[in-house]
Protein backbone atom coordinates (compact mmCIF):
# COMPACT_ATOMS: atom_id res chain seq x y z
CA UNK A 1 0.00 0.00 0.00
CA UNK A 2 1.69 3.19 -1.21
CA UNK A 3 1.03 6.59 0.33
CA UNK A 4 -1.53 8.35 -1.84
CA UNK A 5 -1.77 11.69 -0.05
CA UNK A 6 -0.72 14.83 -1.91
CA UNK A 7 -0.81 18.54 -1.16
CA UNK A 8 -2.01 21.46 -3.23
CA UNK A 9 -0.34 24.31 -1.41
CA UNK A 10 -1.93 24.05 2.05
CA UNK A 11 -4.72 21.78 0.91
CA UNK A 12 -4.23 18.15 1.95
CA UNK A 13 -5.77 15.47 -0.24
CA UNK A 14 -6.00 11.89 1.01
CA UNK A 15 -5.45 10.83 -2.59
CA UNK A 16 -4.98 12.69 -5.87
CA UNK A 17 -8.38 11.75 -7.34
CA UNK A 18 -10.98 14.53 -7.46
CA UNK A 19 -14.20 14.99 -9.39
CA UNK A 20 -14.58 17.75 -11.96
CA UNK A 21 -17.13 20.51 -11.54
CA UNK A 22 -20.42 19.94 -13.31
CA UNK A 23 -19.98 16.19 -13.59
CA UNK A 24 -20.59 15.13 -10.00
CA UNK A 25 -23.31 17.54 -8.82
CA UNK A 26 -22.78 18.25 -5.12
CA UNK A 27 -21.50 14.73 -4.52
CA UNK A 28 -24.82 13.67 -3.00
CA UNK A 29 -26.14 12.57 -6.39
CA UNK A 30 -23.50 9.82 -6.42
CA UNK A 31 -23.66 8.84 -2.74
CA UNK A 32 -25.59 5.62 -3.47
CA UNK A 33 -22.87 4.42 -5.82
CA UNK A 34 -19.57 5.44 -4.30
CA UNK A 35 -18.21 6.24 -0.82
CA UNK A 36 -17.72 10.00 -1.09
CA UNK A 37 -15.11 10.04 1.67
CA UNK A 38 -12.90 7.82 -0.47
CA UNK A 39 -12.47 10.60 -3.02
CA UNK A 40 -9.60 13.09 -2.62
CA UNK A 41 -11.77 16.10 -3.37
CA UNK A 42 -15.18 16.90 -4.79
CA UNK A 43 -15.45 20.05 -6.87
CA UNK A 44 -19.08 21.03 -6.85
CA UNK A 45 -21.14 22.64 -9.56
CA UNK A 46 -20.19 26.15 -10.75
CA UNK A 47 -21.58 28.76 -8.38
CA UNK A 48 -22.19 32.43 -9.16
CA UNK A 49 -23.09 35.47 -7.07
CA UNK A 50 -26.65 35.52 -8.42
CA UNK A 51 -28.88 32.65 -9.56
CA UNK A 52 -28.59 31.63 -13.21
CA UNK A 53 -31.09 29.63 -15.27
CA UNK A 54 -28.41 28.50 -17.72
CA UNK A 55 -28.95 28.03 -21.43
CA UNK A 56 -32.00 26.57 -23.14
CA UNK A 57 -32.36 22.88 -23.92
CA UNK A 58 -30.77 21.13 -25.87
CA UNK A 59 -27.60 21.42 -23.86
CA UNK A 60 -25.84 18.21 -24.78
CA UNK A 61 -24.63 16.38 -27.86
CA UNK A 62 -22.88 13.03 -27.84
CA UNK A 63 -19.75 12.92 -29.98
CA UNK A 64 -17.06 10.40 -30.85
CA UNK A 65 -15.52 9.43 -27.49
CA UNK A 66 -16.93 12.47 -25.78
CA UNK A 67 -19.75 14.92 -25.40
CA UNK A 68 -20.49 18.59 -25.92
CA UNK A 69 -22.36 20.60 -23.32
CA UNK A 70 -23.64 24.14 -23.11
CA UNK A 71 -25.28 24.06 -19.68
CA UNK A 72 -24.25 27.66 -19.03
CA UNK A 73 -23.63 27.65 -15.26
CA UNK A 74 -27.19 26.93 -14.11
CA UNK A 75 -27.19 27.37 -10.33
CA UNK A 76 -29.24 29.02 -7.61
CA UNK A 77 -26.59 31.52 -6.55
CA UNK A 78 -24.10 31.62 -3.72
CA UNK A 79 -26.59 32.57 -0.99
CA UNK A 80 -28.74 29.56 -1.80
CA UNK A 81 -25.61 27.42 -1.79
CA UNK A 82 -24.56 28.69 1.64
CA UNK A 83 -28.01 28.30 3.19
CA UNK A 84 -29.35 25.14 1.61
CA UNK A 85 -26.60 23.07 0.05
CA UNK A 86 -23.63 23.69 2.33
CA UNK A 87 -25.41 22.20 5.39
CA UNK A 88 -25.98 18.99 3.43
CA UNK A 89 -22.39 18.58 2.27
CA UNK A 90 -20.26 20.14 5.01
CA UNK A 91 -19.79 16.90 6.92
CA UNK A 92 -18.71 14.79 3.97
CA UNK A 93 -15.23 13.67 4.98
CA UNK A 94 -13.30 14.95 1.99
CA UNK A 95 -12.32 18.30 0.49
CA UNK A 96 -15.53 19.91 -0.71
CA UNK A 97 -14.34 22.56 -3.16
CA UNK A 98 -16.61 25.14 -4.74
CA UNK A 99 -16.19 26.13 -8.37
CA UNK A 100 -16.77 29.88 -8.57
CA UNK A 101 -17.72 31.85 -11.66
CA UNK A 102 -18.81 35.39 -12.46
CA UNK A 103 -19.29 38.05 -15.08
CA UNK A 104 -16.84 40.62 -13.67
CA UNK A 105 -13.80 40.48 -11.35
CA UNK A 106 -15.91 42.03 -8.58
CA UNK A 107 -18.59 39.37 -9.09
CA UNK A 108 -16.04 36.61 -8.69
CA UNK A 109 -14.55 38.26 -5.64
CA UNK A 110 -17.88 38.79 -3.91
CA UNK A 111 -18.95 35.21 -4.56
CA UNK A 112 -15.60 33.93 -3.29
CA UNK A 113 -15.91 36.10 -0.17
CA UNK A 114 -19.16 34.30 0.72
CA UNK A 115 -17.48 30.93 0.28
CA UNK A 116 -14.53 32.12 2.40
CA UNK A 117 -16.83 32.23 5.42
CA UNK A 118 -17.71 28.52 5.19
CA UNK A 119 -15.51 26.53 7.57
CA UNK A 120 -15.82 23.23 5.75
CA UNK A 121 -14.96 24.53 2.28
CA UNK A 122 -11.14 24.55 2.23
CA UNK A 123 -10.67 25.74 -1.35
CA UNK A 124 -12.25 27.22 -4.43
CA UNK A 125 -11.71 26.53 -8.08
CA UNK A 126 -11.96 29.78 -9.98
CA UNK A 127 -13.65 29.14 -13.32
CA UNK A 128 -12.25 31.61 -15.84
CA UNK A 129 -12.84 29.17 -18.65
CA UNK A 130 -16.54 28.37 -19.08
CA UNK A 131 -17.16 28.49 -22.85
CA UNK A 132 -20.94 28.64 -22.50
CA UNK A 133 -21.73 32.04 -21.04
CA UNK A 134 -21.90 35.34 -22.88
CA UNK A 135 -20.37 37.53 -20.21
CA UNK A 136 -17.33 36.56 -18.20
CA UNK A 137 -16.42 32.90 -18.09
CA UNK A 138 -13.97 32.10 -20.83
CA UNK A 139 -13.61 35.77 -21.78
CA UNK A 140 -11.34 36.21 -18.75
CA UNK A 141 -9.43 33.03 -19.31
CA UNK A 142 -8.22 33.71 -22.84
CA UNK A 143 -5.96 36.68 -22.09
CA UNK A 144 -3.23 37.07 -19.49
CA UNK A 145 -4.67 40.45 -18.46
CA UNK A 146 -8.20 39.05 -18.06
CA UNK A 147 -7.01 36.07 -16.02
CA UNK A 148 -4.83 38.29 -13.86
CA UNK A 149 -7.67 40.75 -13.19
CA UNK A 150 -9.93 38.03 -11.80
CA UNK A 151 -7.25 36.31 -9.73
CA UNK A 152 -6.14 39.67 -8.31
CA UNK A 153 -9.68 40.66 -7.31
CA UNK A 154 -10.44 37.29 -5.71
CA UNK A 155 -7.09 37.08 -3.92
CA UNK A 156 -7.98 40.22 -1.96
CA UNK A 157 -11.22 38.66 -0.67
CA UNK A 158 -10.40 34.95 -0.47
CA UNK A 159 -7.85 33.59 1.98
CA UNK A 160 -7.85 29.83 1.52
CA UNK A 161 -6.57 27.68 -1.32
CA UNK A 162 -7.39 29.14 -4.74
CA UNK A 163 -7.15 26.89 -7.76
CA UNK A 164 -7.67 28.62 -11.12
CA UNK A 165 -9.27 26.54 -13.85
CA UNK A 166 -7.79 27.34 -17.25
CA UNK A 167 -9.27 27.34 -20.71
CA UNK A 168 -7.63 25.31 -23.48
CA UNK A 169 -9.09 27.69 -26.07
CA UNK A 170 -5.97 29.86 -26.12
CA UNK A 171 -2.75 30.22 -28.07
CA UNK A 172 -0.39 29.70 -25.14
CA UNK A 173 -1.88 28.24 -21.99
CA UNK A 174 1.43 28.38 -20.11
CA UNK A 175 1.44 32.19 -20.34
CA UNK A 176 -2.05 32.33 -18.81
CA UNK A 177 -0.95 29.97 -16.03
CA UNK A 178 2.05 32.19 -15.27
CA UNK A 179 -0.19 35.26 -15.13
CA UNK A 180 -2.39 33.50 -12.53
CA UNK A 181 0.63 32.39 -10.53
CA UNK A 182 1.99 35.94 -10.49
CA UNK A 183 -1.27 37.22 -8.97
CA UNK A 184 -1.19 34.71 -6.13
CA UNK A 185 -3.08 31.66 -7.37
CA UNK A 186 -2.19 28.61 -5.28
CA UNK A 187 -2.72 26.18 -8.12
CA UNK A 188 -4.03 25.91 -11.65
CA UNK A 189 -6.34 23.19 -12.95
CA UNK A 190 -6.68 22.30 -16.61
CA UNK A 191 -8.23 21.78 -19.02
CA UNK A 192 -11.77 23.08 -19.09
CA UNK A 193 -13.71 22.01 -22.18
CA UNK A 194 -12.65 22.69 -25.76
CA UNK A 195 -15.06 24.82 -27.75
CA UNK A 196 -16.85 22.64 -30.28
CA UNK A 197 -20.01 22.16 -32.32
CA UNK A 198 -22.34 19.48 -33.67
CA UNK A 199 -24.92 19.80 -36.44
CA UNK A 200 -28.23 18.03 -37.12
CA UNK A 201 -27.98 17.63 -40.88
CA UNK A 202 -31.69 16.89 -41.37
CA UNK A 203 -32.69 20.14 -39.70
CA UNK A 204 -29.59 21.98 -40.99
CA UNK A 205 -29.20 23.41 -37.53
CA UNK A 206 -26.70 23.19 -34.69
CA UNK A 207 -27.77 20.57 -32.15
CA UNK A 208 -26.96 22.80 -29.14
CA UNK A 209 -29.27 25.69 -28.26
CA UNK A 210 -26.45 28.25 -28.37
CA UNK A 211 -24.81 26.57 -31.39
CA UNK A 212 -21.50 25.81 -29.69
CA UNK A 213 -20.52 23.98 -26.53
CA UNK A 214 -17.61 22.55 -24.59
CA UNK A 215 -16.13 19.20 -25.60
CA UNK A 216 -15.02 16.78 -22.90
CA UNK A 217 -14.29 13.09 -22.60
CA UNK A 218 -11.52 10.79 -23.83
CA UNK A 219 -11.54 12.67 -27.16
CA UNK A 220 -9.75 15.61 -25.52
CA UNK A 221 -7.25 13.65 -23.43
CA UNK A 222 -4.16 13.98 -25.62
CA UNK A 223 -4.70 17.73 -25.93
CA UNK A 224 -5.20 18.05 -22.18
CA UNK A 225 -2.12 15.99 -21.41
CA UNK A 226 0.04 18.13 -23.68
CA UNK A 227 -1.23 21.30 -22.00
CA UNK A 228 -0.69 19.95 -18.47
CA UNK A 229 2.87 19.06 -19.47
CA UNK A 230 3.49 22.56 -20.86
CA UNK A 231 1.97 24.32 -17.85
CA UNK A 232 3.74 22.15 -15.28
CA UNK A 233 7.07 23.10 -16.81
CA UNK A 234 6.17 26.80 -16.78
CA UNK A 235 4.91 27.32 -13.20
CA UNK A 236 6.09 26.46 -9.70
CA UNK A 237 2.62 26.08 -8.17
CA UNK A 238 0.93 22.66 -8.20
CA UNK A 239 -1.04 21.72 -11.30
CA UNK A 240 -4.31 19.78 -11.28
CA UNK A 241 -4.79 17.81 -14.49
CA UNK A 242 -8.00 16.78 -16.16
CA UNK A 243 -9.45 15.96 -19.56
CA UNK A 244 -10.92 12.59 -20.45
CA UNK A 245 -9.40 10.61 -17.58
CA UNK A 246 -11.20 7.24 -17.45
CA UNK A 247 -8.79 4.92 -15.65
CA UNK A 248 -5.69 4.74 -13.46
CA UNK A 249 -3.26 4.72 -16.39
CA UNK A 250 -4.82 7.93 -17.75
CA UNK A 251 -4.41 9.48 -14.29
CA UNK A 252 -0.78 8.34 -14.01
CA UNK A 253 -0.07 9.86 -17.44
CA UNK A 254 -1.29 13.24 -16.19
CA UNK A 255 0.74 12.94 -13.01
CA UNK A 256 3.90 12.01 -14.89
CA UNK A 257 3.26 15.03 -17.10
CA UNK A 258 3.43 17.13 -13.94
CA UNK A 259 -0.01 17.07 -12.30
CA UNK A 260 -0.08 16.84 -8.49
CA UNK A 261 -3.72 15.76 -8.54
CA UNK A 262 -6.29 14.94 -11.19
CA UNK A 263 -10.00 15.47 -11.77
CA UNK A 264 -12.39 12.99 -13.31
CA UNK A 265 -15.29 14.36 -15.33
CA UNK A 266 -17.47 12.65 -17.90
CA UNK A 267 -16.16 9.22 -16.87
CA UNK A 268 -18.39 9.55 -13.78
CA UNK A 269 -21.38 9.26 -16.13
CA UNK A 270 -20.07 6.08 -17.72
CA UNK A 271 -19.14 4.44 -14.41
CA UNK A 272 -20.31 6.15 -11.22
CA UNK A 273 -17.67 4.24 -9.25
CA UNK A 274 -14.77 5.22 -11.51
CA UNK A 275 -13.12 7.44 -8.87
CA UNK A 276 -12.54 4.47 -6.57
CA UNK A 277 -11.25 2.34 -9.44
CA UNK A 278 -8.78 5.06 -10.43
CA UNK A 279 -7.64 5.52 -6.82
CA UNK A 280 -7.13 1.79 -6.32
CA UNK A 281 -5.54 1.41 -9.74
CA UNK A 282 -2.98 4.11 -8.97
CA UNK A 283 -2.15 2.31 -5.73
CA UNK A 284 -1.74 -1.03 -7.51
CA UNK A 285 0.53 0.53 -10.11
CA UNK A 286 2.67 2.16 -7.42
CA UNK A 287 2.96 -1.12 -5.50
CA UNK A 288 3.89 -3.00 -8.64
CA UNK A 289 6.59 -0.49 -9.46
CA UNK A 290 8.02 -0.30 -5.96
CA UNK A 291 6.94 3.28 -5.31
CA UNK A 292 6.35 4.19 -1.67
CA UNK A 293 4.38 7.35 -2.45
CA UNK A 294 2.34 8.74 -5.30
CA UNK A 295 4.45 11.89 -5.11
CA UNK A 296 7.26 9.89 -6.73
CA UNK A 297 5.46 9.93 -10.06
CA UNK A 298 4.56 13.63 -10.17
CA UNK A 299 6.48 15.10 -13.11
CA UNK A 300 8.47 11.89 -13.31
CA UNK A 301 8.89 11.88 -17.07
CA UNK A 302 12.35 10.74 -18.05
CA UNK A 303 14.38 12.83 -20.46
CA UNK B 1 -30.24 -4.33 2.05
CA UNK B 2 -31.06 -6.05 -1.16
CA UNK B 3 -30.95 -9.59 0.10
CA UNK B 4 -34.60 -9.98 0.91
CA UNK B 5 -37.30 -9.76 -1.71
CA UNK B 6 -39.64 -6.94 -0.84
CA UNK B 7 -42.89 -6.97 -2.71
CA UNK B 8 -44.22 -3.87 -1.07
CA UNK B 9 -43.83 -0.79 -3.19
CA UNK B 10 -44.06 2.49 -1.41
CA UNK B 11 -45.57 5.31 -3.32
CA UNK B 12 -44.32 7.80 -0.77
CA UNK B 13 -40.60 7.56 -1.26
CA UNK B 14 -40.08 9.23 -4.59
CA UNK B 15 -36.56 10.49 -5.04
CA UNK B 16 -35.02 8.72 -2.09
CA UNK B 17 -35.07 5.17 -3.39
CA UNK B 18 -31.63 3.68 -3.24
CA UNK B 19 -29.93 3.51 -6.61
CA UNK B 20 -27.62 0.75 -7.76
CA UNK B 21 -25.06 0.16 -10.46
CA UNK B 22 -25.11 -3.56 -11.19
CA UNK B 23 -23.95 -6.00 -13.80
CA UNK B 24 -27.26 -7.74 -14.44
CA UNK B 25 -27.45 -11.01 -16.34
CA UNK B 26 -29.46 -11.26 -19.53
CA UNK B 27 -31.89 -14.12 -18.99
CA UNK B 28 -33.49 -13.80 -22.43
CA UNK B 29 -33.85 -11.47 -25.38
CA UNK B 30 -37.23 -11.92 -27.04
CA UNK B 31 -37.31 -10.62 -30.59
CA UNK B 32 -40.72 -9.05 -31.10
CA UNK B 33 -40.14 -8.11 -34.73
CA UNK B 34 -37.47 -6.48 -36.91
CA UNK B 35 -37.49 -3.34 -34.81
CA UNK B 36 -38.24 -4.27 -31.21
CA UNK B 37 -36.78 -6.60 -28.61
CA UNK B 38 -37.71 -7.38 -25.04
CA UNK B 39 -34.59 -7.77 -22.89
CA UNK B 40 -35.16 -9.68 -19.67
CA UNK B 41 -32.55 -9.16 -16.96
CA UNK B 42 -31.95 -10.94 -13.70
CA UNK B 43 -29.48 -11.06 -10.84
CA UNK B 44 -28.27 -13.54 -8.24
CA UNK B 45 -29.72 -11.30 -5.56
CA UNK B 46 -33.22 -9.96 -5.36
CA UNK B 47 -33.64 -6.99 -7.70
CA UNK B 48 -34.08 -3.68 -5.86
CA UNK B 49 -37.36 -1.86 -5.35
CA UNK B 50 -38.45 0.07 -8.44
CA UNK B 51 -41.40 2.28 -9.20
CA UNK B 52 -43.39 2.41 -12.43
CA UNK B 53 -42.11 5.21 -14.64
CA UNK B 54 -38.55 5.00 -13.36
CA UNK B 55 -35.77 4.17 -15.80
CA UNK B 56 -32.40 2.50 -16.19
CA UNK B 57 -29.19 4.01 -17.58
CA UNK B 58 -27.73 1.14 -19.56
CA UNK B 59 -24.07 0.98 -20.52
CA UNK B 60 -23.66 -0.20 -24.09
CA UNK B 61 -20.43 -2.13 -24.58
CA UNK B 62 -18.92 -2.96 -27.96
CA UNK B 63 -20.57 -0.06 -29.75
CA UNK B 64 -17.78 2.42 -30.54
CA UNK B 65 -20.12 5.22 -31.55
CA UNK B 66 -22.11 4.94 -28.30
CA UNK B 67 -20.29 6.96 -25.69
CA UNK B 68 -22.94 7.69 -23.07
CA UNK B 69 -25.30 5.32 -21.32
CA UNK B 70 -28.77 4.93 -22.79
CA UNK B 71 -31.83 5.74 -20.65
CA UNK B 72 -34.47 3.02 -21.01
CA UNK B 73 -37.82 2.77 -19.22
CA UNK B 74 -38.48 -0.07 -16.84
CA UNK B 75 -41.04 -2.08 -18.79
CA UNK B 76 -41.95 -4.58 -16.13
CA UNK B 77 -40.69 -6.11 -12.88
CA UNK B 78 -41.43 -9.80 -12.63
CA UNK B 79 -40.85 -10.53 -8.93
CA UNK B 80 -41.73 -14.18 -9.32
CA UNK B 81 -38.82 -14.76 -11.70
CA UNK B 82 -36.68 -11.91 -10.29
CA UNK B 83 -36.61 -10.22 -13.68
CA UNK B 84 -36.61 -6.65 -14.93
CA UNK B 85 -37.78 -6.12 -18.49
CA UNK B 86 -36.57 -3.50 -20.91
CA UNK B 87 -38.47 -2.92 -24.16
CA UNK B 88 -36.03 -1.59 -26.73
CA UNK B 89 -36.53 -0.15 -30.21
CA UNK B 90 -33.37 -0.73 -32.23
CA UNK B 91 -32.96 2.70 -33.76
CA UNK B 92 -29.33 3.75 -33.42
CA UNK B 93 -26.04 1.87 -33.09
CA UNK B 94 -26.35 1.61 -29.32
CA UNK B 95 -29.86 0.19 -29.24
CA UNK B 96 -29.04 -2.14 -32.15
CA UNK B 97 -26.15 -3.52 -30.10
CA UNK B 98 -28.54 -4.00 -27.15
CA UNK B 99 -30.88 -5.92 -29.44
CA UNK B 100 -28.02 -8.32 -30.20
CA UNK B 101 -27.46 -9.27 -26.56
CA UNK B 102 -27.53 -12.98 -25.82
CA UNK B 103 -28.74 -14.87 -22.78
CA UNK B 104 -25.99 -15.13 -20.20
CA UNK B 105 -24.28 -11.85 -21.17
CA UNK B 106 -23.98 -9.06 -18.63
CA UNK B 107 -25.55 -5.62 -18.94
CA UNK B 108 -24.36 -2.85 -16.63
CA UNK B 109 -27.36 -0.93 -15.32
CA UNK B 110 -27.69 2.19 -13.14
CA UNK B 111 -31.15 2.06 -11.63
CA UNK B 112 -33.80 2.80 -10.58
CA UNK B 113 -33.57 6.43 -11.68
CA UNK B 114 -36.11 9.27 -11.77
CA UNK B 115 -39.39 9.81 -9.98
CA UNK B 116 -42.04 7.55 -11.52
CA UNK B 117 -45.77 7.89 -12.19
CA UNK B 118 -48.34 9.03 -9.63
CA UNK B 119 -50.27 6.11 -8.18
CA UNK B 120 -54.02 6.70 -7.99
CA UNK B 121 -54.99 7.50 -4.41
CA UNK B 122 -58.35 5.71 -4.45
CA UNK B 123 -59.23 2.33 -5.93
CA UNK B 124 -62.24 3.72 -7.74
CA UNK B 125 -60.24 6.48 -9.41
CA UNK B 126 -60.50 6.07 -13.17
CA UNK B 127 -57.06 6.19 -14.65
CA UNK B 128 -56.19 6.15 -18.35
CA UNK B 129 -52.69 5.13 -19.39
CA UNK B 130 -51.84 6.43 -22.85
CA UNK B 131 -48.84 5.09 -24.73
CA UNK B 132 -47.39 5.63 -28.19
CA UNK B 133 -44.96 3.31 -29.97
CA UNK B 134 -42.23 2.05 -27.67
CA UNK B 135 -43.50 4.60 -25.13
CA UNK B 136 -45.98 1.98 -23.99
CA UNK B 137 -43.09 0.33 -22.10
CA UNK B 138 -43.44 1.86 -18.60
CA UNK B 139 -47.25 1.57 -18.70
CA UNK B 140 -47.13 -2.22 -18.39
CA UNK B 141 -45.46 -2.10 -14.98
CA UNK B 142 -47.62 0.88 -13.99
CA UNK B 143 -50.80 -0.94 -14.97
CA UNK B 144 -49.74 -4.05 -13.09
CA UNK B 145 -49.04 -2.03 -9.95
CA UNK B 146 -52.41 -0.27 -10.19
CA UNK B 147 -54.16 -3.60 -10.59
CA UNK B 148 -52.22 -5.16 -7.71
CA UNK B 149 -53.49 -2.37 -5.47
CA UNK B 150 -57.09 -3.06 -6.48
CA UNK B 151 -57.46 -0.45 -9.20
CA UNK B 152 -58.61 -0.97 -12.78
CA UNK B 153 -56.34 0.69 -15.36
CA UNK B 154 -57.57 1.46 -18.86
CA UNK B 155 -55.00 1.52 -21.65
CA UNK B 156 -55.13 3.60 -24.82
CA UNK B 157 -52.24 2.54 -27.03
CA UNK B 158 -51.31 4.14 -30.33
CA UNK B 159 -48.86 3.12 -33.04
CA UNK B 160 -48.04 3.70 -36.71
CA UNK B 161 -49.42 0.30 -37.68
CA UNK B 162 -50.36 -3.06 -36.19
CA UNK B 163 -46.77 -4.32 -36.15
CA UNK B 164 -45.73 -1.41 -33.91
CA UNK B 165 -48.27 -2.31 -31.22
CA UNK B 166 -46.26 -3.91 -28.47
CA UNK B 167 -47.10 -6.32 -25.66
CA UNK B 168 -50.86 -6.15 -26.34
CA UNK B 169 -51.42 -9.55 -24.79
CA UNK B 170 -49.76 -8.49 -21.56
CA UNK B 171 -51.76 -5.26 -21.42
CA UNK B 172 -55.02 -7.14 -21.95
CA UNK B 173 -54.35 -9.18 -18.80
CA UNK B 174 -54.26 -6.00 -16.74
CA UNK B 175 -57.27 -4.04 -17.93
CA UNK B 176 -59.31 -2.74 -20.85
CA UNK B 177 -57.20 -1.93 -23.92
CA UNK B 178 -58.14 0.50 -26.69
CA UNK B 179 -55.98 0.86 -29.76
CA UNK B 180 -55.38 3.33 -32.57
CA UNK B 181 -53.09 3.01 -35.58
CA UNK B 182 -52.22 5.72 -38.05
CA UNK B 183 -52.82 3.39 -41.02
CA UNK B 184 -55.91 1.75 -39.55
CA UNK B 185 -54.33 -1.73 -39.55
CA UNK B 186 -55.52 -2.26 -35.97
CA UNK B 187 -58.07 -0.56 -33.72
CA UNK B 188 -59.45 2.82 -34.67
CA UNK B 189 -57.67 4.70 -37.42
CA UNK B 190 -55.91 7.89 -36.38
CA UNK B 191 -54.10 9.21 -33.32
CA UNK B 192 -54.85 8.34 -29.71
CA UNK B 193 -56.56 11.70 -29.24
CA UNK B 194 -59.09 10.72 -31.95
CA UNK B 195 -60.21 7.58 -30.14
CA UNK B 196 -63.91 7.40 -29.32
CA UNK B 197 -63.28 6.29 -25.74
CA UNK B 198 -62.29 9.86 -24.91
CA UNK B 199 -65.80 10.99 -25.95
CA UNK B 200 -67.61 8.16 -24.23
CA UNK B 201 -65.99 8.06 -20.83
CA UNK B 202 -64.59 10.41 -18.23
CA UNK B 203 -61.25 9.73 -16.55
CA UNK B 204 -59.86 11.24 -13.35
CA UNK B 205 -56.20 10.93 -14.31
CA UNK B 206 -54.25 10.42 -17.52
CA UNK B 207 -50.62 9.27 -17.59
CA UNK B 208 -48.84 9.44 -20.91
CA UNK B 209 -45.62 8.16 -22.42
CA UNK B 210 -44.77 8.43 -26.09
CA UNK B 211 -43.48 10.76 -28.80
CA UNK B 212 -43.63 14.43 -27.85
CA UNK B 213 -46.27 15.47 -30.45
CA UNK B 214 -48.55 12.76 -29.05
CA UNK B 215 -47.95 13.84 -25.47
CA UNK B 216 -48.65 17.46 -26.41
CA UNK B 217 -51.94 16.43 -28.05
CA UNK B 218 -53.03 14.39 -25.03
CA UNK B 219 -51.98 17.17 -22.66
CA UNK B 220 -54.06 19.64 -24.69
CA UNK B 221 -57.07 17.32 -24.46
CA UNK B 222 -56.60 16.79 -20.72
CA UNK B 223 -56.26 20.49 -20.02
CA UNK B 224 -59.45 21.25 -21.95
CA UNK B 225 -61.34 18.43 -20.25
CA UNK B 226 -59.92 19.45 -16.85
CA UNK B 227 -58.32 16.07 -16.18
CA UNK B 228 -55.17 15.56 -14.11
CA UNK B 229 -52.44 14.66 -16.57
CA UNK B 230 -48.79 13.71 -16.34
CA UNK B 231 -46.33 12.96 -19.11
CA UNK B 232 -43.07 11.01 -19.18
CA UNK B 233 -40.39 13.06 -20.92
CA UNK B 234 -37.37 11.72 -22.77
CA UNK B 235 -35.05 14.71 -23.03
CA UNK B 236 -31.51 13.90 -24.11
CA UNK B 237 -29.58 12.82 -21.02
CA UNK B 238 -26.02 12.35 -19.92
CA UNK B 239 -25.54 11.54 -16.21
CA UNK B 240 -29.04 10.24 -15.33
CA UNK B 241 -28.79 11.38 -11.69
CA UNK B 242 -29.26 15.16 -11.74
CA UNK B 243 -25.58 16.06 -11.73
CA UNK B 244 -24.83 17.46 -15.18
CA UNK B 245 -27.98 19.51 -15.80
CA UNK B 246 -28.06 18.60 -19.50
CA UNK B 247 -31.57 17.13 -19.80
CA UNK B 248 -33.46 20.10 -18.36
CA UNK B 249 -37.07 20.96 -19.10
CA UNK B 250 -38.19 24.51 -18.57
CA UNK B 251 -41.04 24.54 -16.05
CA UNK B 252 -42.97 26.88 -13.80
CA UNK B 253 -40.15 26.25 -11.31
CA UNK B 254 -37.36 27.00 -13.79
CA UNK B 255 -35.15 24.44 -15.48
CA UNK B 256 -35.47 21.05 -13.82
CA UNK B 257 -33.59 17.83 -14.55
CA UNK B 258 -35.81 15.34 -16.37
CA UNK B 259 -33.58 12.53 -15.09
CA UNK B 260 -34.09 13.44 -11.44
CA UNK B 261 -37.21 15.60 -10.97
CA UNK B 262 -38.78 13.68 -13.88
CA UNK B 263 -39.10 11.88 -16.15
CA UNK B 264 -42.75 12.16 -15.12
CA UNK B 265 -44.03 15.72 -14.82
CA UNK B 266 -47.53 17.09 -14.35
CA UNK B 267 -48.57 19.12 -17.39
CA UNK B 268 -49.42 22.06 -15.11
CA UNK B 269 -45.70 22.39 -14.37
CA UNK B 270 -44.72 22.46 -18.05
CA UNK B 271 -44.44 25.55 -20.20
CA UNK B 272 -45.73 23.79 -23.33
CA UNK B 273 -48.03 25.83 -25.59
CA UNK B 274 -51.23 23.91 -24.83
Amino acid sequence: MAALNVKINGLKLKNPVMTASGTFGYGLEFADFVPLDGIGGIIVKGTTLHAREGNDYPRMAETASGMLNCVGLQNKGVNYFCEHIYPQIKDIDTNMIVNVSGSSPDDYAECAAHIDTLDHIPAIELNISCPNVKQGGMAFGVTCEGAASVVRAVRQKYHKTMIVKLSPNVTNIADIAKACEAEGADSVSLINTLLGMAIDVEKRKPILSISTGGLSGPAVKPVALRMVWQVAKAVKIPVVGMGGICNAIDAIEFMMAGATAIEIGVANFLDPTVTMKVRDGINDWLDKHGCKSVTEIIGALED
Amino acid sequence: MRFFCTFALSNLIVNNMKKFCLDLTVSAVDKINEKYVLIRLTDDQCLPDMMPGQFVEVRVDNSPSTFLRRPISINFVDREHNEMWLLVAAIGDGTRRLAQLKAGEKLNCMFPLGNGFTMPTAQNEKILLVGGGVGVAPLLYFGQQIKEKGGAPTFLLGARSAKDLLELDYFKKLGRVFVTTEDGSAGEKGFVTNHSILELEHFDQISVCGPKPMMVAVARYALKADIECEVSLENNMACGVGACLCCVENTTEGNVCVCKEGPVLNIKKLLWQL
